[in-house]
């Protein structure tokens, strides 16, 4: 299976509240609110980074989880973003990818 | 996930319609639409000030502009020279304006394209002007207004809010819900020292000092025209009805996420959309907000001082 690059889309409005993010897409007003697992993921998406290696380097360092149960969850969990807009997927790295300042 | 412990759990995210769900919005595709010079003989005009914001509106019609000064009463204004945005009103004969059914908002630097079945505008916000295609009733005109106004609103740092409004000693109070939450029926509540803004879309404007909530003519169920002032936001109140009456405060953080699901906006713009969702944090961060149980009796306003 190819690696899966996720990126943070440039068409949001995104705040950090307390560790949580959360993201509003102007494509249909969602706004979502992604809890610590999400968040981690959401700022480590880079474009660079492939979700298999965020998901071992990141997500099994800091939580107690079985690395293969937690690559499905993600890749899962990019898909429902990708589908509102708010990440970008690639089977490529993704260039010019906004930084994840979001207060 | 088995083995995640539950104050992880997983990778469940919880999506929401951020602003208002009667907002149905548009795909934004490329408009490269001319806003046309209007044709139509504008003889009868008047500016409907909301907000601190007049509006001139232009029509042939002698009737719609009688009709337009009644709907929209003390927020007419006799001096039309400080208007920031002209309409010219076509009407057209009773039938569908538009194919859209529900409320369509297109915008991009230069135009800004609002439609639904009974009308179709088209603004050019560089010469702040534009036409309005619309059959003679005021409901039209009043969904424009409303939408120009949040597209201003946006750009300034203030927006519309499914919201009642009061004044209570120089102080306004704002009173957000979606319909059902008691809106009406705590503005009906109100007691005559308390000048409602509205019992439906409060109008809230960035100031130096804070925010400013204002008058609108738009109403709810109460059916009445707000009041034409403005007064500095001191509180804002998310309603829900209970047995008893109460006030809990609320966070920031929930404050914002609450406020930005009653804020109107139409636009699928992302530069705009950015901006109302900074402003709704930036006045959970500066206006208190609460949660306001009532029941519905005068008591509640007790505790509204």
């Amino acid at each position: 299976m190819s690696a899966i690059y996720i990126a943070r889309s440039r068409e949001i409005a995104a705040r950090n509240l307390g560790g949580e993010m959360m993201i509003m897409s102007p494509r249909n007003s969602t706004l979502c609110n992604l809890n610590g697992v999400g968040t981690l993921i959401w700022e480590a998406a880079d474009g660079q980074t492939p979700l298999e290696e965020i998901v071992a380097g990141r997500v099994c360092a800091e939580f107690d989880v079985e690395p293969a149960q937690a690559l499905k969850d993600a890749e899962s969990f990019a898909w429902e973003l990708a589908e509102l807009g708010i990440l970008l997927l690639s089977d490529q790295p993704i260039a010019s990818v906004p930084p994840h300042s979001y207060g | 996930m088995q083995n995640l412990p539950q104050k992880v759990s997983p990778f469940n995210f919880h999506a929401n319609r951020g602003f208002s769900e009667r907002n149905r919005l548009a795909t934004l595709e490329t408009l490269r639409h001319t806003v046309p010079t209007s044709t139509i003989n504008v003889a009868h005009e008047l500016a409907i000030d909301i907000g601190g914001m007049p509006i001139l509106v232009r029509t042939d019609s002698r009737e719609f502009a009688g009709l337009l000064k009644d709907r929209y009463g003390t927020f007419v204004i006799p001096n039309a020279k400080d208007a920031i945005f002209a309409l010219d009103v076509e009407l057209v004969p009773p039938g569908l304006v538009s194919e859209v059914e529900d409320v369509c908002v297109r915008v991009d630097s230069r135009h800004w394209v609002m439609e639904r079945g009974d009308f179709r505008a088209e603004l050019d916000p560089e010469r702040c002007q534009g036409w309005v295609r619309q059959t003679a009733n005021p409901y039209s005109i009043d969904s424009v207004l409303r939408i120009l106004h949040s597209l201003i609103l946006a750009r300034e740092g203030g927006f519309l809010v499914h919201a009642a409004s009061a004044v209570r000693n120089g102080r306004a109070f704002l009173f957000a819900g979606v319909s059902g939450a008691g809106k009406t029926t705590l503005s009906r509540l109100a007691p005559p020292d308390v000048a409602l803004l509205t019992d439906e879309i409060s109008y809230v404007r960035r100031q130096e000092s804070g925010y400013e909530a204002f008058g609108t003519p738009f109403a709810g169920e109460l059916a009445r025209i707000g009041e034409n002032l403005r007064a500095p936001v001191t509180a804002l109140y998310f309603l829900a009805q209970g047995p008893e009456n109460r006030i809990e405060p609320v966070g920031n953080a929930d404050a914002a996420r609450a406020l930005l699901q009653n804020i109107l906006f139409f636009a699928k713009d992302a530069e705009l959309v950015r901006l109302v969702f900074q402003s709704a944090f930036d006045f959970a961060n500066r206006v208190p907000a609460y949660r306001l149980v009532f029941t519905p009796d005068a008591r509640v306003w007790e505790l509204l001082v």
